[in-house]
């Protein structure tokens, strides 16, 4: 058995929130999903809610404090992401977009993505392809093709294109295959010095 | 160890009573805290550069060159000269020129800037940050040791048989700091020339300094400087103190809570823990301050940020008494016990002349580094 660990970024802000709910059925399928593999996900759960003061202190700031560096710091070691928002105004919301706004610019890259949204209504399902995945395309981010939407009646029975159970477990399968196509992550350190001074002299010339 | 402040040169509305300093009362103040630094007996004063509104000061020397005509010990240095927008011919010419009339009391602190439309008003680049750091100072660090300079670079025009005039006081450069916040490529060149490495600190984690100044150490030893507990480090600090730690909370919520930079963001309190600012009694100040060391080293310079976010001139200069009086002493007492004898002192004019006089292969890192820049051009 091999260890990989996933980060799910959830950003309802009600308590209980059926973004959160979407995001553990995300997750608890992607277990599954890796566990069929032969793979153990260590799972963390990241509440945007709970870093919301931190997330805008980093905006105003400009560096991260306390629980929202070791959020970054995990999303940078992870080996996959489900990143799941609700659907504000036609796209996703504002905390949703503000954590990623203060993140890394490279803490996704290459890094298999699930990506997840809820809403009242199925007319906003779009937000997944025409806002939240380009987002992730300018973090080179692997974004898994299955993006999962659950909207109010989702929670009920069956619509159109398959009940969500079908969309939950296609979309844990793709990420879970990405995860085992994929050597663990090691993070960069930002700190770390690439080149030698003579490099970086010798560059200019 | 040496002790002063730094200013950013900014100037803000105070958020107590709403009255913004003209122009002219903010720089007029900026000699008036120079001069009381001295006064109070505190060994440095550096100012800040900058080219937008709301700062003052874009014209360094000539401030330090009025400030240096009214002072007789006070070290003068910079908090940063940019060396990516400045021309580093201008940059030499200012700052000997700058050495001579202070008789050597002239170091200064180099940096990048990080506002992005001062690059193109200046005809640069701010994604070419790097890049110009490095070369503009290969060139300074060369018109200050050689007589006649030949140069082609990428950023400015060639030089053919220049002379950089006047030359820098007795044949010896001005100390020179690399300022940076978290860019490992600026601790290297620090480190590269045997130069000093300052690392702002304030505003941000301690922990971004600890990094930095330990990757600087490291450096510093690997090219030949000494060991790394022997390399010159510098560090920043902001204070607001009140004999009575909750009348210091109290009186700088205000302007905590409106200041540029950090103001509407996290609490005094939250960004108190999270950065070195320290706002409560002068022994607070204190066992923080000494506390650094547990992080940097034994380090040489340390600069306290007390002039901005609006404070009144009154203000400032009864913080300045406090420092002077009662925590400079005490800080200085207690740093020199801690420290072991291989660990130098910042280098001054004086020390630097007298170590050319005595070793000149003491330039060893000058000279290293000019044949680089030559393979460089």
């Amino acid at each position: 058995m091999k260890h990989r660990n996933l980060v799910v970024i959830s950003a309802g802000l009600s308590q209980p929130s059926s973004t959160r709910l979407l995001a553990d059925q995300l997750s608890a399928a992607a277990a599954a999903a890796a566990g069929d593999l032969g793979i153990v996900l260590d799972t963390r759960v990241v509440e945007l809610r709970d870093l919301a003061h931190e997330i805008t202190n980093h905006l105003l700031t400009g560096f991260p404090a306390g629980a929202l560096r070791d959020a970054q710091d995990a999303v940078a070691a992870a080996d996959a992401v489900i990143a799941v928002s609700p659907v504000f105004s036609a796209s996703y919301s504002g905390l949703f977009k503000s954590f990623f706004d203060v993140l890394d610019k490279d803490a996704l890259a290459g890094k298999p993505v699930l990506l997840g949204a809820t809403a009242g209504t199925a007319r906003h399902s779009l937000a997944l392809d025409h806002a939240l995945r380009p987002l992730f395309t300018y973090f080179r981010a692997t974004v898994v093709p299955t993006a999962v939407f659950a909207a109010a009646d989702d929670w009920g029975g069956d619509s159109a294109d398959g009940d969500l159970r079908t969309r939950i477990e296609r979309a844990a399968a793709e990420l879970a295959r990405e995860i085992d196509h994929r050597e663990p992550v090691t993070p960069a350190d930002p700190f770390a010095l690439t080149s030698s001074f003579e490099d970086l002299l010798n560059s200019n010339s | 160890m040496q002790f002063g402040i730094f200013s950013v040169s900014d100037i803000t509305t105070d958020p107590t009573t709403g009255r913004t300093p003209t122009e002219n009362e903010r720089i007029k103040n900026i000699v008036t805290i120079a001069k009381h630094a001295e006064d109070v007996g505190l060994d440095v004063f550096a100012l800040g550069e900058h080219h937008n509104e709301p700062f003052f000061s874009s014209s360094p020397t000539t401030t330090l060159g009025y400030i240096a005509a009214q002072t007789d010990k006070l070290l003068l240095s910079t908090a940063t000269t940019l060396i990516t927008t400045n021309d580093p011919v201008k940059i030499a010419e200012d700052f000997a020129m700058l050495q001579h009339l202070a008789d050597g009391r002239v170091d200064l602190m180099l940096g990048r800037g990080n506002t992005g439309p001062v690059y193109p008003w200046f005809g640069k680049d701010i994604r070419a940050g790097i890049p110009l750091a490095i070369e503009n100072y290969a060139l300074l660090h060369k018109l200050w040791r050689e007589h006649v300079v030949d140069w082609k670079g990428r950023y400015r025009t060639p030089l053919q048989s220049f002379t950089s005039t006047p030359r820098p006081l007795d044949g010896v450069p001005p100390f020179v700091w690399h300022g940076s916040i978290r860019s490992p490529e600026i601790a290297e060149q620090a480190a590269y020339y045997g130069d000093g490495f300052f690392a702002n600190h304030i505003f941000w984690p301690a922990s971004h300094t600890q990094r930095m100044v330990s990757l600087y150490r490291e450096r510093f030893a690997h090219y030949g400087h000494g060991d790394p507990d022997q390399a010159i480090v510098g560090l920043g600090g902001q204070v607001f103190m009140r004999r009575n730690s909750q009348d210091a909370v109290r009186e700088f919520r205000p302007y905590f809570d409106n200041a540029p930079v950090y103001g509407h963001g996290p609490s005094l309190e939250e960004f108190t823990a999270e950065t070195p600012l320290t706002v409560g009694s002068p022994q607070q100040v204190i066992d923080r301050t000494l506390g650094f060391r547990e992080y940097v080293g034994d380090y040489q310079r340390q600069l306290f940020l007390v002039d901005h976010a609006g404070l009144p001139l009154k203000t400032v200069l009864e913080q300045l008494d406090v420092l002077g009086e009662e925590v400079v002493p005490v800080l200085r007492k207690e740093f020199a016990a801690l420290k072991p004898a291989h660990v130098p002192e910042a280098p001054t004019h004086a020390s630097l002349v007298a170590a050319s006089a005595s070793d000149p292969a003491t330039s060893s890192a000058g000279n290293l580094s000019a044949s680089s820049a030559e393979v460089s051009a």
